[in-house]
């Protein structure tokens, strides 16, 4: 017999995780002497109040579903990929390499074929700490910690000693040619004759992520593969009694996991920069984490998560701009969020537990 | 490399091995108690930055020693009750703490001091100062002997020598005290120590506990020993480094020793030579700074030697009613 009814599970703990969070960081507000209902009302202003801060708000959604996405993908075959940060910054090197070697007649043509290089080099970042972990037996979270540093300092070199054009002092590869620029959605809205967003970065990426919420809903749900992520996520031995290879399930599923975080890089890197630039990808890899733990690891919870700390990222860029909060506040709420809905989620599951099995006992 | 150069260069590793090999006996306590602990960066930029500050304000290193240590303490607290007490997942709340300090480092900082995340620079008192050793200027002239002592061993302060001695002390409380061998059961087998009587929760709150603390010393090493006050993500991956270093020792303190000295070769030769040249090819410094994660990848692949980690590391305890 189940402890809670289903709905309490799904939705009333992560809600009351999720308020607890909200209610530290007022606190943490107050103590640094603003007002949070001003905050408040600034961030939702500058995020939410007009379609420029909606421009940047889907911008940000866009590439926290993908990193979101791809903790997700791996937590369901039982894996924590920490490494999202690092096949999200790889990601971007193949989609600067994919987009420099040829000259993309148009941006219809290098999507896909950008999509491919960030889905691959990602995956492939992806797959030594999986083959790591499933051959070897070293864990998967140390491995792709490690990985997320080698990728930093790969990266490094490959933009100061590469792909730097000759004669720039930046550490970031040359502009990519202009025919493969994406998109805005504010051009698109402007092709409907509306003028929305001028001047912000959200792009058509966008509605690739919200593809890539289906496909992940699909692949895990409604799936052989799906369900033999989740056969083994739940129990490895299971699922080894099943005839489901372990080596098998956590190389697919860190390969798609990767692959997901790396192509983050067609927002970032191709819609945005418009070339890469060193540390693109912003610690969005780590705010993956965040999302896919407030969205239960369910792709609609990625995506309303996504879309929640995209308005958390502008309107925490508006509050530091108008007030004396610096950004870092984000940082702060993102933690309390990682803390509250992941690691001290029995603390609220178990008293509601215990509240529902009262209300059990005297309906019963 | 002339001797004076290689000298130097060794004084130097020893200067920036000292807060890894804290961070990395901090986290043996913790994961041989069966907490796994990536939050070592998070305690010790915490502890960095309330170390500074209460230095700066009291105008005494010691008292931000003191102040560092309970900064790292309070967040190890955190740790416990999420990896303890509720039975979390403990890597979920590392990653949580990580972020949590960077957030509210910069955030009280600019509260505090309006300096966008630093603390004002410390002088004098303020700061550990460098220490000579008895004889240090007299036995220079000797040769060899002499500059080793004079240079190397001489004049660090005063948390480098608590450091080194941590790793005999942590052998002897890990290997030949009761509540060593408690600690390191509770990591492989809980359930035996409960069986004899002995608290899990207790003994694992005391690990993360002196995690904390050790993690104190070496933000508190970081803001007033090695620099002059605290500065925004002043710790930059050394937690890992010591999360590697760990890995690399297999979870043994004299193995942390020679771990955190190689690591700390690594930086000091990477500062030193931007681009090492060793005659056939040039090593860029970004594959110098790579190196402690490659090695340890390396390593935790099983091709050379292999890292088992504490049985029941990660796993909450849940005693049998």
């Amino acid at each position: 017999m189940d402890r809670m009814p289903k709905w309490a599970d799904v939705i009333l703990t992560p809600l009351i995780s999720l308020a607890l969070a909200f209610a530290i960081s007022a606190l943490v507000i107050l103590a640094i002497g603003e007002s949070p209902i001003e905050a408040l009302k600034v961030m939702v202003e500058g995020a939410l109040g007009s379609s420029y801060g909606w421009g940047f708000t889907l911008y940000y959604a866009t590439n926290f579903i993908f990193t979101g996405l791809a903790v997700t993908v791996a937590y369901h075959a039982g894996l924590f990929n920490i490494g999202g940060e690092g096949q999200a910054a790889m990601g971007g090197l193949g989609v600067a390499l994919v987009l420099l070697a040829v000259p993309w007649p148009h941006w219809a043509l290098a999507l896909p074929a950008a999509m491919i290089g960030a889905a691959l080099f990602g995956a492939l970042w992806a797959l030594i700490p999986a083959w790591l972990q499933a051959r070897r037996g070293s864990h998967i979270v140390i491995t792709t910690i490690m990985f997320n540093f080698i990728a930093a300092a790969l990266l490094n070199y490959v933009l100061v000693n590469l792909l730097r054009p000759v004669g720039s002092m930046d550490p970031a590869s040359a502009s990519f040619a202009e025919p493969t620029h994406l998109p805005k959605l504010s051009d698109m809205a402007l092709g409907f004759g509306m003028e929305w967003g001028k001047n912000t970065p959200a792009n058509v990426s966008f509605f690739v992520a919200l593809a890539a919420c289906l496909l992940v809903w699909l692949l895990i749900w409604r799936t052989k593969l799906g369900f033999e992520i989740r056969a083994f996520g739940k129990s490895e031995r299971g699922a080894l009694y099943a005839g489901i290879s372990p080596v098998r399930i956590t190389v697919i599923a860190m390969l798609i996991s990767g692959a997901l975080a790396g192509l983050m890089a067609i927002n970032n890197v191709m819609g945005e920069a418009e070339r890469l630039v060193l540390n693109a990808v912003e610690g969005a890899g780590f705010i993956g984490i965040a999302v896919a733990l407030m969205g239960r690891n369910h792709p609609f919870g990625v995506l309303l998560a996504a879309l929640l700390f995209g308005f958390l990222y502008q309107g925490g860029g508006e509050l530091a701009l108008w007030t004396s909060v610096p950004r870092e506040l984000i940082v702060v709420i993102q933690a309390l969020v990682i803390l509250f809905t992941g690691a001290l989620d029995n603390m609220v599951r178990m008293p509601l537990e215990r509240i529902f099995m009262a209300l059990r006992r005297k309906g019963a | 490399m002339d001797f004076p150069t290689i000298l130097q260069i060794l004084d130097s590793a020893v200067r920036l091995m000292t807060p890894l090999l804290l961070a990395c006996l901090a986290g043996l306590y913790s994961e041989r108690a069966g907490v796994f602990d990536i939050g070592l960066e998070g305690k010790m930029l915490m502890a960095a930055f309330t170390a500074a500050s209460v230095a700066y304000a009291t105008d005494s290193a010691w008292l931000g020693l003191i102040a560092g240590i309970l900064g790292a303490v309070l967040m190890s607290l955190i740790h416990g009750l999420a990896a303890i007490t509720f039975r979390g997942n403990q890597l979920i709340s590392g990653v949580a703490i990580n972020f949590l300090a960077s957030g509210l480092t910069v955030l009280l900082g600019q509260k505090i001091f309006g300096l966008a995340g630093r603390t004002p620079s410390l002088a004098g008192p303020a700061r550990f100062s460098e220490i000579t050793l008895p004889f240090a200027e007299a036995l220079r002239p000797v040769p060899v002997i002499g500059p080793i002592y004079a240079e190397l061993i001489s004049g660090h302060t005063i948390l480098v020598y608590i450091a080194f001695a941590m790793v005999p002390l942590t052998w002897w409380v890990l290997y030949r005290t009761r509540f060593g061998l408690r600690l390191r059961a509770v990591g492989e087998n809980p359930a035996s120590v409960d069986t004899a009587g002995v608290s899990v929760t207790r003994l694992r709150y005391a690990a993360v506990m002196i995690c904390g603390a050790l993690c104190g010393i070496a933000g508190a090493y970081l803001a007033t020993g090695i620099s002059a006050g605290f500065v925004k993500e002043m710790t930059a991956g050394r937690g890992f480094i010591a999360l590697a270093a760990l890995i690399f020792a297999k979870w043994r303190p004299w193995g942390a020793l020679g771990a955190c000295f190689l690591f700390g070769l690594f930086e000091a030769l990477a500062n030193r030579f931007p681009n090492l040249d060793l005659g056939f090819v040039t090593v860029p410094s970004m594959f110098m700074s790579a190196l402690p994660y490659i090695l340890t990848v390396v390593i935790l692949a099983g091709f050379v030697g292999r890292a088992i980690p504490p049985r029941a590391g990660g796993e909450p305890y849940v005693k049998e009613r």
